[in-house]
């Protein structure tokens, strides 16, 4: 007999994952890996915050392993919404958001996309170009059908926003969006606060959905409060909005899957039906989701301390991408490229949209040991003091018969 | 401020019922009295009635805590490789030749849950067959998890309530007349709710059956080494299944027999006949989880690991997992005495006929919602016991109620 898996198909190679797994194999000396967007201090090396290994010297020892209940942990989740609602939050007081723990991002805007799909069948996503790639996973397997809005303009490497608004008073009316709060995934390219104001506004008009992804809240400025700008403009107009939150790359908690998935309601009573049908559909997937990457936010939001010292580790990762975008600059202008380079101090967040092409990337892997995903995508934390000089003239060379 | 259209686009939303399982606990919480007794979900707990973090996953994390090289980046989209390795060893048999042959397919994915789910996905996708079929019972969340994965759920009979033990016949028949191809679930030992499992024998015949007529087997792992306290014992009807050449899959969980429950530790195997089609597959599962949570969770599998790498740990392992099963057995046997002592009526051998964590007592739903009012005792309504929740001070309490509600409800 033979197998049921005879018409299985090889799968294709995750475009982002993909990239760190050939930089692995490199046996190069030189190599640089720009690819996948994990944070990296100046020695090129991954970070565990302090803040984050005080709170895991806390727990050790005293936890208990017993099941989350389905929307996790409530402690966790309390915190992370104050992040994004802000600290003293009337939404907050009056419980009006519906709120679980989700597995990071990737599973908060899974479960809106299940939630999207199972109550509101008729609906479809608008979904930025470009965008995270994983975006479009998500909503294909949730059955959620997308359209796209224009967002970049790669003329000026910045926002098209005269077109984004165009598609948005364009769409049917109570249509689904999927926005980025901020340091947008992989350009880099964020509306101004007007620009914002101006969204929202025409959303209302509208009366679009809006929702957000934040997977950068305090990496993007260094700033948390200032990140969160843009869901505050939309609240403040009285928005019902979705929000998505990750602690992958603001705590360095990457592996541990810690997140959230809020919903904001009209009232208390909703808020309460539409947890209870998110938390349905966490136990179709995973039932609970994990405690640890939990415990480690309650003990460090809850904690003053640790809650400052870690606002203050944010900052300076913050503030060292910041940084690195002025070197990779200056390093490029310094060797007399005649391009423009500007939108690298533009941009804002983990990420530099190069404006390279898949063909000038390829290049850059093939004679430069340089990895990045091929939409020309440059994590910008994988850059360091120590190769910003090779990485720009390596840049330099491919470009400069552009 | 005036809210846009007024009303939330999800204001039709009704709230969802309690989950029956978890919605126990939560209804146990609430009661104020200060004897009662909490038999829903299946967690265990020590004879002082509290959870218990075994000696060797301490250690396990005091040595990850104090690693300073330990990072928390990513793991893979298929979960940590010591893991998924290690994992497959303790279901399969070291020794097994389909991992030799390189034609098993392991992912970690979050417990017993996840990997059902992830599977069922992609049975989904690539499956030319939908539909699944379960026992009848089985655990509550089951048919949900693969309607949602996108299977069709249908049943084939298991329970007989008039012996509370197997229908071997009516299962035989219900699985003879499954369409070639169709998935069938399988609770590989300590089967919940019911505990009650097949024999060896009747394994082999089911085994025989299932390949004859080109049925799809899909394991449900939960309880391994908690069954018969014998990590090998209640892997048998696995690897009876392995051993024949055939495909199958697997989905283990590590929430009991490691006591590792919140932080959500399983992983999904799937048998092949072939590396080449291993391969494929693997890649096809990438691309189920990365659109679900991207990649798992590191904490709980780095624990699982170390203890399963480490001889001296895991042969730590196994005495404590063996205490928990013969706390558990300890605990069969001291109700069945009990419910003699008091001549309740009724045959209450099942009690310890039956093997797991659970005892599918045979009371019914009015039977359980009295005990509940008059003996504050928290189950599920289908009559479904944790024994590890019991221990010997409450054994007693329990005994009086099934009593109670025996003599004194229909």
């Amino acid at each position: 007999m033979s197998s049921w898996w005879r018409s299985v198909e090889p799968a294709p190679k995750d475009p982002i994952l993909g990239v760190t797994e050939a930089f692995l194999a490199d046996p190069s000396p030189d190599k640089v890996n720009v690819g996948v967007g994990a944070y990296r201090d100046d020695n090129g090396k991954p970070v565990v915050l302090e803040c984050v290994r005080e709170a895991e010297r806390r727990i050790a020892g005293n936890l208990k392993m017993e099941y989350l209940p389905m929307g996790g942990s409530v402690n966790m989740v309390q915190e992370t919404l104050k992040l994004a609602y802000g600290e003293n939050s009337e939404f907050i007081k009056d419980k009006r958001i519906a709120a679980v723990q989700s597995l990071s991002g990737t599973g908060a805007c899974r479960l809106f996309a299940d939630f999207q799909k199972r109550f509101r069948p008729d609906s479809q996503i608008y979904i930025p170009v470009p965008t995270w790639a994983n975006h479009h996973n998500i909503w294909r397997d949730a059955q959620v059908p997308q359209r796209s809005y224009h967002y970049y303009l790669p003329e000026t490497r910045g926002l098209d926003f005269a077109a984004l608004m165009d598609d948005v008073k364009n769409a049917p009316d109570g249509s689904f969006f999927l926005l980025h709060a901020c340091a947008h995934n992989p350009t880099g390219v964020d509306p101004t606060e007007v620009q914002w104001r101006e969204i929202s506004y025409q959303f209302k008009v509208k009366g679009h959905f809006a929702f957000f992804d934040m997977a950068y809240q305090g990496f993007a400025s260094g700033d948390p409060e200032r990140d969160a700008k843009s869901i505050r403009i939309f609240l403040n107009d009285g928005h019902f909005i979705g929000i998505s939150q990750s602690y992958a790359k603001n705590m360095g908690l990457y592996g541990q899957r810690v997140g959230c998935l809020s919903v904001l309601c009209e009232d208390e009573k909703q808020a309460v039906a539409v947890k209870s049908q998110l938390q349905q559909l966490a136990r179709r997937m995973y039932s609970n989701p994990p405690l640890h990457g939990a415990l480690i936010v309650s003990t460090i939001l809850g904690d003053p301390d640790l809650k400052k010292l870690w606002l203050k580790e944010v900052k300076v990762m913050a503030d060292r991408i910041i940084g690195m975008r002025t070197a990779l600059r200056e390093s490029l202008e310094k060797r007399g490229s005649t391009l423009s380079w500007r939108h690298i101090t533009d941009q804002i967040g983990m990420f530099c949209y190069s404006g390279l092409t898949p063909e000038q990337v390829d290049r850059l892997t093939n004679e430069y040991h340089i990895y990045m995903t091929r939409n020309g995508r440059i994590s910008m934390a994988g850059v360091t003091t120590g190769n910003v000089g090779y990485l720009a003239n390596a840049i330099h060379e491919v470009t400069k018969s552009a | 401020m005036e809210s846009q259209g007024s009303c939330s686009v999800f204001d039709h939303v009704v709230r969802a019922p309690e989950d029956p399982i978890l919605g126990v606990t939560v209804a146990y919480n609430k009661d104020q009295s200060p004897i009662k007794l909490n038999l829903g979900v299946g967690a265990y707990r020590t004879e002082e009635g509290k959870p218990l973090v075994l000696n060797v996953v301490r250690q396990a994390e005091q040595t990850l805590v104090n690693d300073k090289s330990r990072v928390k980046e990513y793991l893979p989209i298929v979960g940590l490789a010591e893991f998924n390795k290690q994992s497959a060893k303790l279901i399969f048999g070291s020794d097994s030749p389909a991992i030799q042959e390189n034609r098993v397919t392991t992912v970690q994915c979050l417990s017993g849950t996840g990997s059902l789910r992830v599977g069922g996905e992609f049975l989904a996708w690539h499956y030319l067959e939908r539909t699944i079929y379960i026992p009848v019972p089985t655990w509550g969340n089951h048919p949900k998890v693969f309607t949602l994965a996108g299977l069709s759920v249908k049943t084939y009979r298991y329970y007989d309530p008039a012996t509370r033990g197997l229908d071997f016949q009516g299962m035989l028949e219900d699985l003879n007349s499954a369409p070639a191809g169709a998935i069938v679930l399988l609770h590989a030992c300590a089967h919940n709710p019911t505990g009650v499992d097949p024999t060896l024998e009747q394994w082999e015949q089911i085994r025989q059956l299932i390949r004859l007529k080109g049925l799809l087997p899909f394991f449900d792992s939960a309880y391994q080494g908690f069954a018969s306290g014998s990590l090998d014992s209640d892997a048998q009807s696995v690897r009876i299944f392995v051993a024949d050449g055939g495909e199958c899959l697997v989905a283990q969980s590590y929430a009991k027999n490691m006591g590792l429950y919140g932080e959500r530790v399983g992983a999904l195997s799937i048998v092949c006949k072939n590396a080449d089609v291993a391969g494929r597959v693997e890649s096809q599962l990438k691309l189920v989880i990365r659109p679900m949570y991207s990649n798992p969770p590191i904490h709980g599998a780095s624990i699982v690991a170390m203890i399963l790498r480490d001889r001296d740990m895991y042969n730590e392992w196994t005495i404590e997992l063996k205490g928990m099963a013969d706390r558990i057995i300890s605990m069969r046997h001291q109700l069945f005495e009990a419910l003699l002592a008091r001549g309740t009526p009724g045959d209450w051998s099942h009690i310890i006929k039956q093997i797991g964590m659970f005892t599918f007592t045979g009371l019914n739903s009015e039977q359980v919602a009295f005990m509940t009012r008059e003996y504050h005792i928290y189950m599920t309504s289908d009559g479904r016991i944790s024994m590890a929740g019991l221990s010997s001070t409450t054994v007693p309490h329990l005994a009086d109620a099934i009593h109670a509600a025996v003599t004194r409800v229909a």
